[in-house]
């Protein structure tokens, strides 16, 4: 009895124990090597709370009158590329996700090969895609709609494909028993069940897309990236203030206007 | 009187309509023609021409770019994980009052809503060029994505906890360390490392805009028209982000 009640007890096993100091160790060497090894200039970083104030001095009051001017068509571009790009993405990754789901296509090395193509697009940045596009198609709103577009294709296609993979397979046997062929199948009884995250997914990417494509103009692929990155070059920070400001609004809106028809549609 | 199993939607349809006539107007407006995307496959091929075989001889500039783009993500979770602590607690309005957690949510938006390239490049001027500028910015990135979530979880608790243990009579501290935190720490662990992998990513392109990393290797390749170098570093980023997918994929199912 009196064993029991002096016995010490302990959360964790013993090997539990060492794996957690492990994990806190490795996570504190890491930090440690890359504060000692990074290059950081000091002069930079002593003078930086006055370089703060000096480009925030620069900023105010923001040049709004050249919003008409150089800004308006260049924000309207940028909503085209996003929206466009969504919507070449999306005829890209609907016949990979149906070849990468596993109950649609029966075909393990298809679903691979599908799966391989998402991944891909996936990691490559956004800002990578557009580097390459403008070189192959020069600079331009071109570039900018295929670099948003070949960048969404592995985030859709993939959401897409475990939506399909998780329908039940009732209501696609039913219309097969009924002897419907394959496509009235897949309209009548795999779309109406992933119809939902359809939208969900492609209301998410447009609004990630919006965001995305103010920043490819900074490598040349249209939209309003490329005013700020003139602005910027110019040293012009009062008009870079006005595009932030554009960008940010124009960002808050797409984000109102998919919660409001996400409330509607799901 | 004819029944239809399937009603047809005109809504639906007409928004579609809608949707594809926007699409024909865009494209018009945005001077895309088949012409150029003709040309523009003859260059693609000539392009991916260049690009191989991939040029692996400047490795030493690729693997200093590298490390220090796993050092800016490293630095820059680690800093952001830290900030978001607070934050995230400041923010969740069942903790907070309103007058604390509503500007604190106004901040952590503004974190959000900025994209990180853009903020790098306002760090840029700030802290000058390298990886400084590069640390700062995804450190801001962090905070609104680790503080937002992190709020989210904490508004999600069970506050009969955290009654309990303040009914033993503990302090603030207490009551967030044996009330709160337990709750949420396991889901605050997962947006770290899910924070830390896409930190991983972003650290690879700040470099285009001057804040350090392998991006700014990539950007000079770029424009000097190296491509075969340039089809090395893409392929070296791909590799790094396939293995710290793999990582957080297997540190994150050891954690459920």
């Amino acid at each position: 009895m009196s064993t029991s009640l002096d016995r010490e007890w302990q959360r964790f096993t013993p090997t539990q124990r060492i794996g957690r100091w492990l994990l806190w160790l490795a996570i504190v060497a890491a930090c440690v090597w890359a504060v000692r090894s990074i290059e950081i200039i000091p002069e930079f970083l002593a003078d930086a709370p006055q370089q703060m104030a000096d480009l925030l001095l620069r900023m105010w009051p923001p040049d709004l009158g050249h919003y008409r001017i150089g800004v308006h068509d260049a924000l309207i571009e940028t909503l085209h590329i996003a929206t466009l790009g969504t919507v070449l993405s999306f005829t890209m990754a609907v016949p990979l996700a149906l070849l990468t789901a596993r109950n649609v296509c029966p075909w393990a090395p298809v679903n691979a090969l599908a799966n391989l193509l998402l991944v891909a697009s996936r990691s490559v940045n956004s800002l990578v895609w557009a580097l390459l596009f403008v070189a192959v198609f020069g600079p331009g709103a071109l570039a900018g709609v295929l670099a948003i577009a070949f960048r969404s294709v592995g985030f859709v296609g993939k959401l897409l494909a475990e939506a399909i993979e998780e329908t039940p397979r009732g209501p696609m046997e039913a219309m097969a028993a009924v002897g419907a062929p394959w496509g009235h199948g897949m309209l009548k009884g795999m779309w109406p069940q992933v119809q939902p995250a359809f939208w969900g997914i492609a209301l998410f990417r447009w609004d990630i897309n919006v965001r995305e494509s103010a920043v490819l103009g900074l490598v040349g692929a249209g939209g309003i990236g490329v005013a700020l990155d003139d602005a910027i070059n110019f040293f012009h920070w009062d008009r870079v203030a006005t595009i932030l400001l554009a960008i940010l609004v124009v960002v808050v809106i797409a984000e109102i206007v998919v919660t409001q028809i996400r409330k509607r549609l799901i | 009187m004819t029944r239809t199993a399937f009603t047809p939607n005109w809504t639906a349809r007409g928004a579609l309509l809608a949707l594809a006539l926007y699409c024909v107007f865009a494209v018009t407006q945005l001077d895309i023609s088949w012409a150029r995307i003709l040309t523009g496959f003859g260059e693609g091929g000539r392009f991916l021409a260049r690009m191989w075989p991939p040029n692996f001889e400047r490795w030493d500039t690729l693997v200093e770019g590298m490390l220090e783009s796993i050092q800016i993500a490293v630095l820059s979770s680690v800093a952001g994980i830290i900030l978001s602590l607070p934050l995230g607690l400041m923010a969740a309005r069942n903790l907070s009052p309103a007058w604390v957690s509503a500007p604190v949510r106004g901040f952590i938006a503004l974190c959000r809503s900025l994209h990180y390239v853009i903020v790098a490049i306002l760090f840029v001027k700030a802290v000058g060029f390298g990886a400084l500028a590069g640390v700062a910015a995804l450190t801001v990135a962090s905070m609104g994505f680790i503080a937002k979530l992190f709020a989210e979880a904490i508004e999600e608790i069970s506050m009969k906890q955290v009654e309990a243990v303040r009914a033993t009579g503990a302090g603030p501290a207490g009551v967030l360390l044996y009330g709160v935190l337990p709750q949420v720490a396991s889901r605050f662990v997962g947006f770290c490392i899910y924070q830390l992998d896409s930190n991983l990513r972003n650290s690879t392109l700040v470099g285009i805009v001057g804040a350090g990393g392998i991006g700014g290797t990539l950007f000079a390749a770029f424009k000097r028209f190296d491509y075969d170098f340039v089809a090395a570093i893409l392929l070296s980023i791909i590799a790094l982000i396939f293995l710290a997918e793999l990582v957080s994929a297997r540190v994150r199912k050891a954690l459920q």
